[in-house]
């Protein structure tokens, strides 16, 4: 068994699965629930001056009968007093003194962070979380993403914590931004002990076509939500990994969010460069039991590969990740039909027949055997490989897996990258390539 | 002893409950949204036809039910009634590519069923007819599922059509002919309803030849389409006894159904079935579901070589009736003017496909009804007397044009059972419309646009590919080698 326990700017938990500051981490009673489940951080729902919620909080994107790809919310940040929270974390630090129990704040003044650290200590927290994040409500007010959008704020409001700060500090990154880096430059500058994202992204999920009004429907009336869940798992990844492969960010140690719905995805996170996990949508979906998927999973999967910690895995992929320009331009890669597993749905034909490169016709199936559902004389597909630029559209929309493989085919060409191609045609030393027919 | 009703109203209802209930609406959602959107698919192929089911089920899938009955029933106007009565099994269903995949084909009879159901339930008419007739009438001879098919699409192709049925209902045999707990007649009702309001003129209790001549016709309209379907009785079994009271049609004994209260459908305790084709298979459930004792399929041949399809087979199995194979009656014996059972002979199958009978193996059963179900006759000596030149096989049928449904009288077309033996309520709607097709070609000169399978074959280097293969639908095959040359 691979030991998955980790070690975040400090924070020690005994595993990486960590409950997101959301609905899920509101109160003690549920701290105690995710703790018994398995999880082995708790971020507390944001503690501030308490607000007051709307009815109608959340909205989703389904895919057909695949509930919640995609989760939006408009709830603010905690609606219960500060004491109340503070109190509750020292109750269930008490417990539970081996788990992670970080406090998420939200305030203004320099004064009322001093206040809320110091409050934050005294209640036994591990760490704290600063949400620069909250992309609705909380920002109409000067703060949430209005302060992660601004990297002077950040670092200026991270400066004032780092006065008062005895335990580890976590700055939580907005992705509404056009670049996520210079906020965790700024965060790193400012002396923070790591950061987390994504927090969640500006969205309307859809109109109701009979009120003419988008979801969440509030009296009439929709806002802006964040979103969430399995859809923007992609755009946290490549987030995370600027910030990862970012030099001025190096041995920032970061708190991946976005998505998280099973180890795998969690894995992605880890090999992109996250020392843990955040996860919300996935408990909103099925409750806290659903991290026993994710441990025995990210367990096995170690396991499988000879590692004997969880941080072993983290940063694995970060330097796969390259610009465009140092891509292999004499890199060849082809589609291959298996016969045996196609089924004749046609969808890689049409595919790439009107949407992509023209390189899949339909022949005779004579030669092929038949399976139970095949028409006889049905026309099968055939990847015309001297047109195929291997784009992997066929592979991806086939409905069968392992059908469509792409392999690799040897050019015999030398490595060249777009940059060695425009140095060469500079030096003279190479023609340039004809276009496209 | 004559034959009596055996149920309360009640029971006999529940025992004719809908073989295949409707779909409730998340049942649709899920089931529709397994489908895959395969392109050129094979069941669009498999329909008779060539319903663009991938299409109308991506519709329901997105709860867009209205227009996916419209995909449905401007291809097959009696979409309603082939979602019920198609053998699936063997046709579109039987075509799926999930059978490859995960060995459950899409429900798409269900899911056809679903999306027509709602149209009809909430009135909403989906087909049109063009404002503008082009001045041509055509005369359909038959109200069955041919002539409707053929009805319908003349009607959408602008013309001005005129319906002859004899019944008192339009629908033929998918009014009167269809297993009780297969599909209510109402189903086919709603259909020539919906015919009607596209301009399809339907003159029921009219017999063409007595009520009106041929001739008549033939003045009045431009073209005339014959789907006069088969006889409904069928061969005779030409044995001592077959005129007695409790030997009857299947046919017939089905139709009781619909012209009757279930309840009061009479039967003996022991029902023999003679044949074992799909009709047979479709009586003999019917009297088990209406409480004979024992209902028994009496079959001259083995058990691999019955006609009935195998899904039937085994359904008629689960509602409890029996199968004896290699036996063939002689007698039909009586009592007091009444059957009392039947003299019966042992067969075996010889090197030929034919049923011997065994020298010496006679033996005697009770039964107290008889029902046969032997092959349909064909309408021959009518189809003689209305048109002493029309061309008519060997085996009955008219002959025709497979592709057009012309006949050798020029301006007679046909198509359906008459034309093709007795097939599938889904041949004769697909036949009908292919001889419409036929028809506007023969008085227009045009070919009617879109093939009735749509594909997307044909389309040809260097605009494509290459698509180098012939496709599969023969009227497009045909189209596809002409431009070849």
């Amino acid at each position: 068994m691979a030991d998955l326990s980790i070690n975040l700017a400090g924070i020690k938990s005994p595993n990486p699965f960590w409950v997101a500051s959301a609905p899920p981490a509101n109160t003690a009673y549920q701290c105690h629930n995710a703790f018994a489940a398995g999880w082995g951080g708790f971020v507390w729902k944001t503690i501030g001056t308490p607000i007051v919620n709307v009815s109608s909080r959340y909205s989703a994107l389904n895919l057909g009968q695949m509930r919640m790809a995609g989760l939006n919310n408009i709830e603010l940040i905690s609606d219960r007093a500060p004491e109340t929270n503070f109190r509750e974390i020292k109750e269930c630090k008490k417990e539970w003194p081996n788990h992670a129990i970080i406090a998420s704040l939200m305030t203004d003044t320099r004064d009322n962070w001093h206040d809320f650290m110091k409050r934050a200590r005294d209640a036994g927290a591990d760490g704290v979380e600063l949400n620069f994040g909250c992309p609705h409500g909380m920002c109409e007010r000067g703060m949430g993403s209005a302060v992660g959008q601004n990297p002077e704020v950040i670092e200026t409001i991270v400066g004032w914590v780092m006065e008062a700060a005895e335990i580890p500090v976590i700055v939580k990154l907005t992705p509404n931004v056009t670049s996520v880096v210079p906020a965790a430059r700024a965060a790193k500058r400012a002396g923070a002990d790591a950061v987390s994202l994504i927090n969640t992204i500006n969205s309307i999920t859809q109109v109701n076509m009979e009120t003419m009004c988008p979801e969440p429907y509030v009296a009439g009336l929709s806002t802006h939500g964040g979103y969430c869940g399995p859809a923007v798992k992609p755009i946290a990844l490549n987030m995370l990994h600027e910030i990862a492969s970012d030099p001025q960010c190096e041995g920032l140690p970061i708190s991946g969010i976005g998505g998280i719905s099973n180890w795998k995805d969690a894995a992605d996170f880890i090999a992109l460069g996250a020392t843990g996990v955040q996860v919300c949508t996935a408990i909103m979906h099925y409750g806290f039991r659903i991290v026993e998927e994710m441990k025995d999973g990210l367990s096995d999967f170690l396991d499988s590969k000879g590692m004997k910690s969880v941080n072993d895995l983290r940063g694995l992929a970060v330097k796969k990740v390259t610009k465009w320009e140092n891509l292999n331009l004499n890199y060849k890669r082809i589609a291959t039909i298996d016969y045996d597993k196609c089924i004749n749905c046609n969808l890689c034909y049409i595919a790439c027949e009107d949407g992509a490169h023209q390189a899949i016709a339909l022949i005779s199936p004579d030669g092929h055997d038949l399976g139970p559902g095949r028409l006889p004389g049905k026309l099968i597909p055939k990847i015309l490989e001297d047109v195929c630029v291997g784009c992997n559209l066929c592979a991806l929309v086939c409905p069968v897996d392992d059908c469509i493989v792409m392999v690799d085919v040897p050019t015999g060409k030398k490595h060249m990258s777009w940059k060695q191609y425009q140095e060469g045609l500079a030096a003279g030393k190479l023609k340039p390539i004809p276009a496209h027919p | 002893m004559p034959l009596k009703s055996f149920l309360t109203a009640k029971v006999a209802a529940e025992n004719m409950h809908e073989k295949k209930p409707k779909f409730r609406p998340q049942e649709a959602l899920v089931e529709a949204e397994r489908c895959l959107y395969c392109f050129d698919a094979p069941c669009i192929a498999a329909c008779p036809t060539g319903i663009d089911i991938p299409s109308f089920i991506k519709k329901i899938a997105e709860k867009n039910l209205t227009s996916s009955a419209r995909v449905i029933l401007e291809s097959n106007p009696l979409g309603a009634s082939c979602a019920r009565v198609c053998p699936v099994e063997v046709l579109c269903e039987g075509a799926c590519v999930m059978l490859d995949r995960d060995e459950k084909p899409l429900q798409i009879g269900r899911l056809q069923r679903y999306a027509t159901d709602h149209v009809f339930e909430n009135n909403i008419q989906v087909l049109r007819a063009p404002a503008k007739k082009n001045g041509k009438s055509v005369a359909v001879i038959g109200g069955g599922p041919a002539g409707l098919g053929c009805a319908a699409e003349l009607a959408q192709l602008g013309y001005s059509v005129t319906v002859f049925e004899k019944d008192e209902e339009a629908g033929g045999l998918n009014t009167y002919g269809i297993a009780y707990y297969k599909m209510r007649p109402d189903v086919s009702i709603e259909e020539v309803e919906m015919i009607k309001k596209i301009g399809v003129k339907i003159k029921t209790g009219v017999e063409v030849g007595k009520k009106i001549k041929v001739a008549e016709l033939e003045k009045k309209f431009d073209a005339i389409f014959i789907g006069v379907g088969l006889s409904s009785n069928a061969l005779r079994l030409n044995i001592p006894g077959e005129n007695l009271p409790e030997v009857v049609e299947a046919l017939d004994f089905i139709r009781e159904l619909h012209v009757e209260p279930l309840h009061k459908v009479k039967l003996a305790r022991r029902v023999a079935v003679i044949g074992c084709g799909n009709t047979a298979i479709d009586a003999v459930a019917q009297a088990k579901r209406l409480g004979a004792e024992e209902a028994i399929i009496l079959y001259r041949r083995r058990e691999q070589d019955m006609p009935a399809y195998p899904h039937e087979y085994a359904s008629a199995k689960g509602d409890g009736a029996e199968f004896w194979f290699n036996v063939l009656p002689v007698e039909v014996l009586e009592k007091d003017g009444h059957v009392t059972g039947l003299k019966l002979v042992r067969t075996k199958v010889n090197d030929q496909g034919k049923a011997e009978i065994i020298p010496g193996s006679e033996f005697v059963e009770p039964f107290g009804m008889v029902i046969k179900a032997l092959t349909q006759a064909p309408r021959t000596d009518v189809l003689k007397r209305l048109f002493p030149k029309l061309k008519i096989n060997k085996d009955g049928t008219v002959a025709r044009n497979e592709v057009t449904g012309q006949t050798n009288l020029k301006h007679v077309f046909t198509a359906g059972d008459c034309a093709n033996g007795g097939r599938e309520v889904v041949n004769a709607v697909g036949e009908g419309r292919k001889a419409a097709r036929g028809i506007h070609k023969w008085l227009t000169g045009e070919a009617a646009v879109g093939p009735i399978q749509k594909t997307r074959y044909g389309v040809k280097k260097p605009y494509g590919s290459g698509l180098d293969h012939p496709v599969r639908a023969p009227e497009l095959e045909e189209e596809y080698y002409a431009k070849q040359k």
